[in-house]
C-alpha cells in the first residue's frame, strides 16, 4: 500500500486543493446522508413487517382456537 | 480523474471539480425529464405505480441537483472568487429549474385526495419536465455568459483524455442515479405491500391511519 502511494504522482494541490476536496466531500456526504435515511426507513419497515407477522399469527391463533376446542369436546 | 486526466492549462487543479459537478447537473436535469416521461405513463394508464416511479425519479433528481448546485458553487468560489454570480444565465436557470421542482413535494403534500394528488403531480411533472430542455435551449442562445461552454449540442471541447474521464464520470453518476432510484422504488413498493397486507389480513379498522403524505401510498 505504501509502495502504491509512493509511486503515485504528486498532486499540485496548491490553494485549490481544499476546494476540490470540499466538492468531493459534499458529494460523498450527500450520498451517505441519503443512504442513512434509507437505512432508517428499512429498519422501520422491518419493524412494521415483524408487527404484521405477530398480528397475523395472533389473529390466526384466535380464529383457529374455537374450532379446535369444539373438535376436542366432540372427542 | 486525479491522475489520468491532465491538468487544465487555465484553471489548474480546481478544474477536477468539473468531473463531479457537470455529471451531477446533467443527471439531475435528465432525471427531471425522466420523471416527466414516467408521469405521462400515469396520465395514460391511471396506474399509480407510474406516479410512484415519477415521484422517486424527481426526488432523486432533486438530491443530485442540490449536489450539482453546491459543487458548482464551490467551483465558482475557487475559480471566479464568488460563491454565486447572479448575471450568469446558466447558474440562474439551473436554480430556477431546481426551485421549480422543489415545489413538487409541497404541492403533493397540499392535496389530500390520493387520486387528485397523483393527477396534479403528473401534470406538473410533465409540464416542468418539458421546461427543462426549453430552458437549456434558451440559455444556449444567450451570449453573455462566463460559465465555460465545454459541452455543446454539436461538439465537446475537451482533449480526448479529459473527455474519457468525463464520460466515465457521467456513466458512473448515471448508474448511481439508476441504482438509488431502483433502491428507493423497492423500498416504497415493499412498504405499500406491507400496508396492503395489513388491510387485507386484519381489516381496515385495525390499520393505523397513514396520514397525509407527499409520497404516493
Amino acid at each position: 500500500m505504501s509502495l502504491l502511494i509512493a509511486s503515485t504522482p504528486e498532486l499540485p494541490l496548491g490553494t485549490s486543493g481544499k476546494y476540490v476536496a470540499a466538492a468531493y466531500i459534499v458529494f460523498v456526504v450527500l450520498i451517505l446522508v441519503y443512504v442513512a435515511i434509507m437505512a432508517m426507513r428499512a429498519q422501520r419497515l422491518e419493524r412494521e413487517l415483524a408487527e404484521l407477522r405477530r398480528d397475523v399469527e395472533e389473529a390466526k391463533a384466535a380464529g383457529s382456537s374455537p374450532p379446535d376446542r369444539e373438535h376436542e369436546a366432540v372427542l | 480523474m486525479f491522475f489520468y486526466a491532465p491538468l487544465d492549462v487555465s484553471q489548474g487543479f480546481v478544474q477536477k471539480i468539473f468531473y463531479i459537478h457537470v455529471p451531477l447537473a446533467i443527471v439531475s436535469l435528465g432525471g427531471f425529464i425522466f420523471g416527466g416521461v414516467l408521469a405521462i405513463g400515469y396520465l395514460r394508464t391511471g396506474d399509480r405505480a407510474w406516479d410512484m416511479r415519477s415521484y422517486v425519479a424527481i426526488h432523486m433528481a432533486l438530491i443530485f441537483g442540490v449536489g450539482g448546485l453546491i459543487t458548482g458553487s464551490i467551483w465558482a468560489k475557487a475559480s471566479w472568487g464568488h460563491w454565486w454570480v447572479w448575471n450568469e444565465p446558466t447558474l440562474v436557470s439551473f436554480l430556477i429549474v431546481l426551485l421549480l421542482f422543489a415545489t413538487y413535494q409541497p404541492m403533493r403534500f397540499s392535496i389530500e385526495d390520493p387520486e387528485r394528488q397523483s393527477r396534479y403531480a403528473s401534470v406538473f411533472a410533465v409540464v416542468a419536465g418539458a421546461f427543462v430542455p426549453l430552458n437549456y435551449l434558451a440559455v444556449s442562445l444567450a451570449t453573455a455568459y462566463v460559465h465555460p461552454r465545454v459541452l455543446t449540442l454539436n461538439s465537446a471541447n475537451l482533449p480526448p483524455s479529459m473527455g474519457l474521464v468525463f464520460v466515465v464520470s457521467l456513466v458512473g453518476i448515471t448508474l448511481l442515479y439508476v441504482t438509488l432510484w431502483k433502491f428507493e422504488m423497492a423500498a416504497k413498493n415493499a412498504r405499500s405491500q406491507v400496508r396492503r397486507l395489513r388491510r387485507t389480513l386484519l381489516g381496515d379498522d385495525t390499520v393505523r391511519p397513514v396520514g397525509r403524505s407527499a409520497a404516493p401510498s
